[in-house]
């Protein structure tokens, strides 16, 4: 999901406004990895339908879209029916809904497999391995390998996600089911986003027939099991949304750590070692965050000025926060 | 004029104790626990690492709060043990704010499973503050059974619908000898106040505050509402009458058009 409204938590305003500058470039982002891969993103242009199931839901869907336009984004509320124009196959208990045009979407294991062959193409050399970094003297420099060898380099960037182990960044446990819809019965026809008795569920359905159900948010530490509990609540959401959803095959569980930070802002930029930039701690917005954050470490790698919204990411505001107690 | 309470021989300066669910990140909670003023806030075992590196405990503990461990998400006593137990260890705690609920769609208390943990939770050396239904009769129960604090439902978990039976918990309050926190239904400040003025040592909140539009400003409301309402009921408000009575009597107003 490319969701830059949807994913908006009030009082979270430099995040947006970052999430809404990646979105506004994320088309051309797209085309230029495709056109230097040969090989498709999954980038669609579908928007996203955010529906209530009950009463409270949507009271508490059009206090969220009321915080979205009093911000000048583009929300339209919709009636139950006229969800259910857009996406027949909605529970005809959904009591209402907001269409949001420019939330798209992109699917991460077709992107990143594109981004991977693009970067080989320019040159760029892959190690997967595990690894630290040297620090000699309060400056970083360089790496060492799991298989013992050394790479030496005047700047590391360092954007392992969650395993970044820096500072202020920590594991959330999130669990996500994909099903598979029968070629051309395709339950939904855009992302739908619901809530559920206060509880959020997302539905993302692929061109190629995949449904990504998600997700859950858990404060867990290093945990990548999936369990019972969470399959089930997924399941039983999302089936009261779409009840379709109980025809289709199950093809996958899976449970990953996002790096969450304490606002919820990536951490982008230089921190207290020297020649280590950090760019980590995109949360949920990962994906979407992934061309701005790039096109950001270039600039810091070569001493240029960052714009407004990646300056606002500096590592260091946790630190003059800790000045400031 | 200091108004502390204390739950098991522990003294707490607020009267405000706080959950921490539904909060949008961690800085919003932390500044919303500040604000509030809070000692003491609860926290789902279920739903944390005691553990994991900057979680939940991380930020309670810089806001300088007191970790209350609850059971949320149980449905059996003896589920309910065994994540008391777990809290026990990992937060080396003896402290358990008890919660058995019944189904998911009303989140009400089980009261057979509720008292048969809270028996067996003092048994085993807890102290035990329970989350009950609004029912005089089984929160008198859960006292005899040697739970720390009775914790009444003004309304369902989450459903801000503020205190939909003053007149059990007025009843609740008046026959207690531990404490009385009023736990779960605030939707607002009025609501924090009215648990007050009836005669409540506490309130317990978390949506309310987390899931306002701005939290820290809710928090701050919260604490100044349960201050309010405790001021009100420590003061004596004045009976309630069905015609109006002039606070100042008709002597010595002027006379016109006299002789």
């Amino acid at each position: 999901m490319l969701a830059p409204v949807n994913e908006l938590r009030t009082g979270e305003d430099d995040l947006l406004a970052l999430c809404l500058l990646a979105a506004a470039g994320f088309a051309d982002f797209a085309a230029a990895v495709t056109s230097t891969s040969g090989l498709p993103t999954g980038y669609r242009e579908c928007g996203t339908l955010a529906v209530a199931l009950d009463a409270g839901d949507r009271a508490r869907l059009s206090q969220i879209r009321s915080a979205q336009q009093s911000l000048g984004l583009e929300v339209e509320g919709l009636t139950g029916r006229e969800c259910r124009v857009l996406e027949p196959l909605l529970d005809p208990g959904v009591c209402g809904g907001s269409l949001i045009r420019h939330d798209h979407q992109v699917d991460p294991r077709e992107l990143f497999s594109a981004l991977w062959t693009a970067g080989q193409r320019a040159g760029v050399e892959h190690v997967p391995q595990l690894g630290e970094v040297l620090v000699q003297d309060g400056c970083a420099t360089g790496v060492r390998l799991a298989d013992g060898t050394v790479r030496r380099a005047d700047l590391v960037v360092l954007a392992t996600g969650a395993a970044a182990g820096q500072g202020r960044v920590r594991p959330v446990k999130g669990q996500i089911l994909r099903l598979r819809m029968p070629k051309g019965e395709h339950v939904l026809q855009r992302t739908v986003r619901g809530l559920v008795r206060d509880r959020e569920v997302y539905l993302v359905p692929r061109e190629n027939g995949e449904l990504v159900v998600g997700a859950t948010s858990e404060d867990r530490g290093f945990d990548e099991r999936v369990t019972a509990g969470a399959v089930y609540e997924l399941l039983r959401d999302a089936q009261a949304l779409v009840p379709a959803v109980t025809e289709l095959e199950l093809v996958e569980t899976m449970a990953r750590c996002r790096p969450g930070s304490p606002d919820n802002l990536p951490l982008i930029g230089f921190g207290e070692v020297e020649g280590l930039l950090l760019a980590t701690g995109h949360h949920r917005n990962g994906v979407l965050l992934a061309a701005v954050t790039a096109e950001a470490v270039a600039t810091l790698a070569s001493g240029g000025t960052p714009s407004p919204e990646i300056a606002a990411c500096s590592p260091k505001r946790f630190q003059k926060a800790a000045e400031g107690e | 004029m200091s108004d502390d309470f204390s739950i098991a021989g522990q003294v707490f300066g607020s009267r405000l104790i706080t959950g921490t669910g539904g909060a949008a990140n961690h800085d919003v909670l932390e500044r919303a626990l500040r604000a509030s003023g809070t000692e003491l806030t609860t926290v789902a075992l279920r739903r944390v690492d005691p553990a994991a590196r900057g979680s939940l405990l991380e930020v309670l503990d810089r806001a300088g709060v007191q970790v209350l461990p609850n059971t949320a998400g149980c449905r059996t006593a003896r589920e309910a043990l065994l994540t008391a137990r777990l809290g026990r260890e990992a937060l080396g705690t003896d402290w358990v704010k008890l919660e058995v609920v019944a189904d998911e769609d009303t989140l009400l208390p089980d009261a057979v499973e509720l008292l048969e943990a809270a028996e067996q939770l003092v048994g085993d050396g807890f102290t035990v503050l329970a989350y009950t239904n609004d029912d005089p009769a089984l929160a008198l129960r859960l006292e005899r059974a040697g739970c720390a604090a009775v914790m009444p439902l003004g309304a369902p978990i989450g459903t801000g619908l503020g205190i939909l039976n003053p007149h059990n918990i007025a009843l609740i309050v008046e026959r207690a000898s531990v404490p009385v926190v009023l736990d779960a239904g605030v939707g607002t400040a009025s609501d924090a106040a009215l648990a007050m003025e009836l005669g409540c040592d506490a309130v317990l909140l978390a949506t309310a505050v987390t899931r306002a539009q701005n939290p820290e400003l809710m928090a701050t409301a919260m604490r100044h509402a349960v201050l309010a309402g405790r001021a009100a009921h420590l003061a004596g408000r004045i009976p309630q009458r069905a015609l109006a009575q002039a606070s100042s009597s008709w002597q010595g107003l002027a006379r016109f058009g006299a002789a």
